[in-house]
């Protein structure tokens, strides 16, 4: 792997409650040349007949990725940051493991390619310094990249929160999600 | 003849609209451009920093500019898309003739400039001179914008020059312009952020500014309370403290009931009133009826929200109201601003830090477009084309006898009405898509039908553009320098990223070969837009948008400067009224009364329901360059029709059922989009479309009597049920304008 410049110290934070439903965060992260105009971020309303709501769903970056776990091929890679790399296409089956059995639900096979594609945290720009796209250009600042520090100052009704329930299986992420103050794990029954 | 040369079918299998996608693997040279170009977004009022990724002369992508201060990157859809519309395959390459029967063939520029200024003559010969009609827009820079002010009365001598700012922001103008003698955002946006009180009205900010959004949830960070006044829930609004959600045309019943309630309250600020206003006393009297059983009857609004709204604008000690066209498309357009100025003046709360009040503006030049020549009735400086003085003053400018200057001229809307009487015979047009954007359109259209000649200056066959008879293949925003002026009143540069295709020409040349051809070449004789610029800052000096201190160097310097900038070592003013002296003759602030009246178009029993227009955050305006960009349409393909569940029950109808909706003027069918985020009395349907998905067939083109603003948000009309289903979205090919 070549020499990089990743902070570990950056960290990417969603916050629904700030997303707008804009779909900027889509457009900028299909233009990667890596993704082929497909968006590895996803927004959709919850329930559009009763509010304009949206969520975003960006690969959380497991701790210990259900993905790579699941993966016969062996071809879902974690770095040494935590970051969990897009399946290696020379190795990637797209026999679909990893998209059936991710908590958050953010792996795609595309249909064409036969493969699994997802999030990289743009490692591409995380690895030279640079903010990932969709964090960059988000107009809400719905996704934000930065320190944890940063953050609650200048959020300080919101709580970073990267520990997940699901069930019985603990999940802990590389990325948060933004809860309302004194929060501090997600329970998903 | 400015009819349809051939089936519209016909123009849209050649000229488009297409939709358009970028490679797979992107644009050649994305990854490695020869040059990166800081410059700005082609769309909206907040001018967003943008860095243009060029190869070989072509846009190849974009970069985020993280270093512009007002949005650090930050990006909306429109934003991030805009680069394709360079690389367009709809791009028109040639000047452009209309052939009867055949369409559009490309010719020479000499042929279409010789046609031009002959039919130009021979018009004005015939007819007289305003029978020559111009009609521009603010997508164009300063630069183009005053030129255009100047080509219109010197090259073209025609009173009859206006602006698709007609449709934007004149109320807000108007209004501005009668309670503080001037007409700008008092305040950077950086003011929102401390703000106690942040009320919006009238402004979908999330959708048609959204990268203003981010000020907005700091504010609230920061501890700010958030008042969105909106028939819709809006996505801003989904969180707001308040919400108010106005029947459509309540809006100056409801700021003068909250005004009511801050005098009973003795919520305001008597010094600032008792020194620095006037007109406080007619004001509340012209209020002092208006109590909350009243404002509830007149805005559909629960009375404990009013209430509750007053109290928390009243008892505020910093705040920001904000608007946009919600309020100001309105017959009463003009009045519902003065009623949202009149609270803001009653607070006190102005010329200070985090006390703050502005429109909107909604177009990406809208702030300086309308300040230097480009309306109807104004001239460089934001000067009264009326005034003696003014005239004299930019005469002299100019170079001309003020007798040569013509007087006031008609409005956008007058302009097609005028047609109508066959009054003006040919028009001129740049930037501006009046078939899409205007009021009533099949009257529109019908006007450029009787048109002897019409020729349109444009990048892409616009809706309108098929009715021309010579369309002038001109620039990309990227293919011109300049300068343009945020919503927040701040003058950015605009930079040549890429020269305009071989056989285009750069619109400020076509502008100034066309008046050369009208023999005033001396008086156009700019070898930069640094040249144009620097006649501007003279022409605007000592008029209430005073340019003057403003140089390119300081631009780039500085990333923007805010006018008024008067001398050359003047920083600018981001926030106005600092020293409470307004720009009034008495230097007060005026308080100006103002009595509810109702919309022109009230619902009854033939048309029921009221409705009301808007836009998507995926297209711009009349999405001439927004409607061809694959991944923009796609996210919202075809107009909708937003209803309340309970009104959609009375009528039987579904979700995706299709409805034709009726008014006075016309008819179309739209999918219905059945949710419980609009009033019940209400519909909505957005714009950007044109042909028989166009909502502005319905709308009624009655205007302000101040500002001529059309009353696109307020009409009366019925529904009807077809007994079919929307079509399937993806397929839809709405985008197109076909007939």
């Amino acid at each position: 792997m070549p020499e990089t410049n990743y902070d570990q110290e950056m960290a990417f934070f969603v916050d629904m409650q700030r997303c707008i439903g804009c779909h900027a965060c889509e457009m900028a992260c299909a233009e990667c040349e890596t993704n082929g105009q497909e968006s590895m971020i996803h927004v959709n309303y919850v329930d559009r007949e009763k509010s304009p709501q949206t969520t975003v769903q960006v690969c959380m970056h497991c701790e210990d990725p259900t993905c790579a776990n699941v993966c016969p091929a062996d071809a879902i890679h974690q770095d040494e940051f935590g970051v969990v790399h897009s399946a290696n296409t020379s190795r990637c089956i797209g026999c679909s493991n990893c998209v059936l059995a991710c908590p958050f639900g953010v792996p795609k096979k595309m249909e064409e390619a036969e493969l699994m594609m997802k999030c990289n945290m743009c490692y591409d720009r995380t690895s030279a310094g640079k903010k990932p796209m969709c964090a960059t250009v988000c107009p809400s600042q719905a996704l934000f990249f930065g320190t944890k520090e940063e953050i609650e100052r200048m959020r300080p009704d919101s709580e970073p929160v990267n520990s997940f329930l699901f069930g019985q299986q603990e999940v802990n992420t590389k990325v948060n999600v933004m809860m309302p103050k004194g929060t501090h794990q997600l329970i998903i029954p | 003849m400015a009819k349809l040369p051939v089936s519209v079918d016909k123009i849209i299998e050649k000229h488009g609209p297409h939709k358009a996608y970028a490679p797979q693997t992107g644009f050649q040279g994305n990854k490695e451009p020869d040059k990166l170009v800081k410059t700005h977004c082609c769309y909206c009022g907040m001018q967003c920093g943008i860095k243009l990724k060029v190869k070989d002369n072509k846009i190849a992508g974009f970069e985020p500019w993280e270093e512009f201060p007002f949005n650090e990157g930050r990006l909306c859809p429109k934003g991030v898309m805009r680069y394709m519309q360079n690389n367009h395959p709809d791009r028109l390459m040639d000047p452009v003739e209309r052939v009867e029967g055949k369409g559009f063939k490309p010719v020479d520029w000499e042929h279409a400039m010789g046609r031009t200024v002959n039919e130009i003559k021979r018009i004005q010969e015939k007819y007289g001179k305003d029978a020559f009609a111009m009609l521009s827009g603010v997508s164009l820079t300063n630069e183009k914008s005053y030129m255009i002010g100047k080509f219109a009365r010197v090259a073209l001598k025609t009173a009859n020059l206006d602006y698709n700012g007609r449709l934007c922001m004149v109320s807000a103008g108007g209004g501005n312009k009668k309670a503080f003698g001037l007409d700008r955002t008092s305040n950077s946006w950086a003011d929102l952020k401390h703000a106690e009180v942040i009320l919006i009205a009238g402004a979908n900010v999330s959708e048609t500014f959204p990268t203003l959004t981010h000020y907005i949830w700091q504010a609230r960070d920061n501890g700010a309370k958030l008042i969105v006044v909106d028939p819709r829930m809006i996505p801003l609004a989904r969180t707001a403290d308040l919400h108010l959600p106005v029947r459509p045309g309540g809006d100056s019943a409801l700021f003068g009931a909250i005004l009511k309630i801050m005098v009973d309250n003795d919520w305001l600020d008597h010094d600032f009133i008792d020194n620095h206003t006037t007109g406080f006393q007619d004001t509340i009297d012209a209020v002092k009826d208006y109590d909350l059983d009243w404002a509830e009857e007149h805005t559909g609004i629960s009375k404990d929200l009013i209430y509750q709204a007053a109290e928390m604008w009243g008892k505020a000690n910093t705040s920001f109201l904000l608007h946009a066209r919600g309020i100001e498309h309105h017959t009463k357009g003009v009045e519902n601003v003065l009623s949202c100025i009149n609270i803001v003046l009653a607070s006190g709360r102005i010329g200070r830090p985090y006390c703050g009040y502005g429109t909107i503006t909604g177009q990406g030049n809208g702030q300086g477009g309308r300040e230097h020549g480009h309306k109807c009735d104004q001239l460089p400086g934001n000067r009264d084309i009326t005034n003696p003085e003014h005239r004299k003053y930019i005469s002299e400018v100019w170079g001309i006898d003020e007798k040569d200057m013509p007087g006031k001229g008609l409005s956008a809307y007058e302009q097609i009405e005028a047609i109508h009487r066959g009054e003006i015979k040919g028009m001129i047009s740049i930037c501006f898509n009046p078939l899409v954007s205007l009021p009533n359109n099949n009257f529109v259209r019908e006007a450029l039908e009787k048109l002897e000649f019409y020729v349109c200056i444009d990048t892409f066959l616009s809706e309108t553009a098929r009715h021309a008879d010579i369309v002038m293949a001109g620039s990309l925003h990227e293919e011109e320098e300049g300068t343009v002026t945020t919503a927040e009143g701040r003058v950015v540069k605009i930079n040549e990223a890429i020269t305009p295709p071989k056989n285009t020409r750069r619109d400020g040349e076509i502008i100034m070969e066309l008046a050369a051809r009208l023999g005033e070449k001396d008086k156009f004789d700019f070898a930069t837009s640094e040249d144009i610029f620097n006649e501007l800052r003279v022409a605007s000096k000592g008029g209430t948008a005073d340019y003057y201190g403003i140089t390119y160097k300081k631009v780039v310097d500085n990333m923007g400067i805010f006018w008024p900038c008067k001398t050359l070592d003047d920083p600018g003013t981001p926030r106005l009224w600092e020293d409470k002296k307004f720009a009034t003759a008495d230097q007060k602030a005026h308080f100006n009364p103002v009595s509810y009246r109702p919309a022109s178009e009230m619902p009854n029993k033939e048309f029921p329901v009221v409705l009301t227009t808007g836009r998507v955050v995926s297209q711009y305006l009349s999405g001439s360059s927004t409607r061809r960009i694959g991944k923009l349409i796609d996210q919202y393909p075809e107009p909708l029709l937003e209803i309340h569940p309970k009104l959609a029950f009375q009528y039987g109808i579904e979700n995706h059922d299709l409805i034709k909706v009726k008014t006075r003027r016309g008819e179309a069918e739209f999918p219905a989009h059945v949710v419980e985020t609009i009033r019940e009395d209400t519909v909505f349907i957005p714009y950007h479309w044109g042909g028989k998905h166009s909502a502005n067939q319905l709308t009624i083109d009655n205007l302000d009597p101040v500002s001529k603003i059309p009353e696109f948000k307020v009409c009366a009309c019925q529904l009807e049920k077809t007994g079919q289903k929307g079509s399937q979205h993806l397929t839809d090919t709405a985008y197109q304008s076909s007939l």
